[in-house]
């Protein structure tokens, strides 16, 4: 039986895509890669997924990478020439009403708060930026740098925010992650101690829907689940004065033959999907008898997915099992999930 | 350019032009990447400092080369002329770039450094393998000048 179907397979793009970003209503996606171009997708009455928009005159340089606010108000691009653009369809249609500007060098990706009000992006200058946002009504929105953030020593790849909370994490090329929260008491941004354990770059990094828990994916060619302990966990594991510390109590070494460019851990399916070197999209599942404290993780699926490295996957918001790649070949795909259980 | 890092360069004899086979000629005869086939398009990048090849100053073997046509997967390793040679990105760049544009995209192209015979050789490795840090210098003209300059026809 089947477990993996092609749903469509897009094409547009000039060259390499590297990312793309599900609208939070699901029926829309953005997409962007090295021609320079966002291209936002919908879907038409027979279901077959089009470019309604083609945004070209926002960068310079190659787009790395695209968000969605969970407003779903905002689009954020963030390229190579140093700067992000974002974008809103208050006159209509989309328009880029912000260029934010100050990373020294090319941006690499860019993340938006569950609440909504906060902007992260990261950088090749080896820094993580907050940004405020500012919105009243008939105002022009306005964003101010909250904290610059300089914990990492070299090229920072990854921005994501928590599911809930006001908590930050990026992942660098000098192999760590790194997580960031407001200190209750001056409101200044804190760095957390830093997450080391992959031997390489870490290329991305997702929460699972809890918060409680995240997924990383390395140059190394393995993946790793870190889990969060707070002051009064069971363990015994010992926590800074305020707040909690985070373990790697999972490695998932053998299964990909070269560098992890990409992880999504499904919010509604716990699922993981990783896009690889290799062309090939995996995805794990939790074992059912998993210890929260060692977790087991079993590859269910291997889809030959792309002719060339896959750069990104992105579970559907809404629709269970639906799965978006993109890859180096150009070409972005939609695939259905079929889970056997 | 200002000083020279390596003044006198140990400089090789040119191997002989690849002898043509009656099959090479028949358009029918599936005709894999080989050894020799990649060292041939890589041979003659001029080296950043001197009027020499890559082959000639024995930065690139045809030994230390490796290709599985059916996997796609094509490895090159390089040895810079002096341990310190600040030229190492640059020249290992500049094998990728030929490689990019002249082989079709299904290979996986890796370039490193002949292990040993460079100081800081795992983080030049790393750069050169980096592919989003790779990409980011191609988009950059000054860099790419220097880079076209290399890879174009030897220098008289």
């Amino acid at each position: 039986m089947e477990k993996v179907n092609l749903l469509q397979t897009l094409t547009g793009h000039v060259g390499r895509v590297w990312s793309a970003s599900w609208h939070p209503s699901g029926n829309m996606f953005a997409s962007c890669g090295e021609d320079k171009t966002i291209r936002v997708w919908t879907k038409t009455d027979s279901n077959r997924w089009i470019a309604q928009t083609v945004l070209t005159d926002g960068h310079s340089r190659t787009i790395r990478d695209v968000a969605w606010s969970y407003c779903g108000h905002y689009l954020a691009s963030a390229s190579f020439d140093t700067t992000v653009a974002v974008w809103d369809k208050k006159s209509g249609e989309f328009e880029c009403n912000a260029t934010l500007e100050g990373h020294d060098n090319e941006v690499k990706s860019v993340t938006w708060s569950r609440s909504g009000n906060l902007l992260a992006t990261c950088s090749r200058d080896k820094s993580v930026w907050i940004w405020e946002i500012h919105n009243a009504p008939d105002q022009e929105d306005e964003y101010e740098c909250v904290a610059v953030l300089n914990g990492h020593t070299q090229d920072v790849k990854k921005v994501c925010w928590h599911p809930q909370e006001d908590l930050l994490a990026s992942a660098s090329y000098d192999n760590s992650i790194r997580m960031y929260r407001q200190d209750t008491v001056d409101n200044e941004w804190e760095m957390l101690e830093p997450m080391e354990s992959h031997s390489s770059t870490v290329w991305s990094i997702s929460f699972d829907a809890t918060g409680k828990r995240l997924a990383s994916c390395s140059e190394d060619k393995t993946v790793k689940i870190w889990q969060q302990y707070g002051p009064d966990n069971t363990l015994g594991i010992p926590c800074p004065e305020k707040g909690s510390v985070w373990k790697c109590v999972c490695t998932l070494a053998g299964f990909h033959s070269r560098s992890v460019y990409d992880i999504d851990w499904c919010k509604q399916t716990g699922l993981l999907a990783t896009a690889c070197g290799d062309d090939l999209i995996r995805i794990f599942k939790e074992a059912a008898d998993s210890d929260p404290n060692e977790p087991t993780f079993e590859l269910v699926v291997t889809i030959e997915a792309h002719s060339q490295d896959a750069n990104k996957v992105a579970w559907h918001p809404v629709t269970p099992g639906v799965l978006l790649t993109a890859s180096d070949d150009g070409e972005i795909k939609i695939w259905q999930f079929q889970d056997e259980d | 350019m200002t000083e020279l890092e390596n003044i006198n360069p140990n400089v090789y004899k040119k191997c002989e032009d690849r002898k043509l086979t009656k099959e090479d000629e028949d358009e029918d005869v599936v005709d894999p990447f080989d050894e020799r086939e990649i060292f041939d398009l890589i041979r003659n990048i001029n080296d950043p400092e001197h009027p020499l090849t890559l082959e000639e100053l024995h930065v690139l073997e045809q030994s230390l080369i490796t290709v599985d046509n059916e996997k796609n997967i094509v490895h090159i390793l390089f040895t810079p002329t002096i341990p310190h040679c600040s030229m190492a990105t640059l020249i290992g760049l500049s094998i990728r770039v030929k490689l990019l544009r002249a082989l079709p995209p299904r290979f996986k192209v890796s370039v490193e450094i002949n292990p040993g015979t460079h100081a800081s050789e795992h983080a030049v490795n790393k750069q050169l393998t980096d592919k989003e840090r790779v990409a980011a210098a191609l988009e950059n003209t000054h860099l790419m000048e220097v880079i076209n300059q290399c890879i174009g026809t030897p220098l008289k």
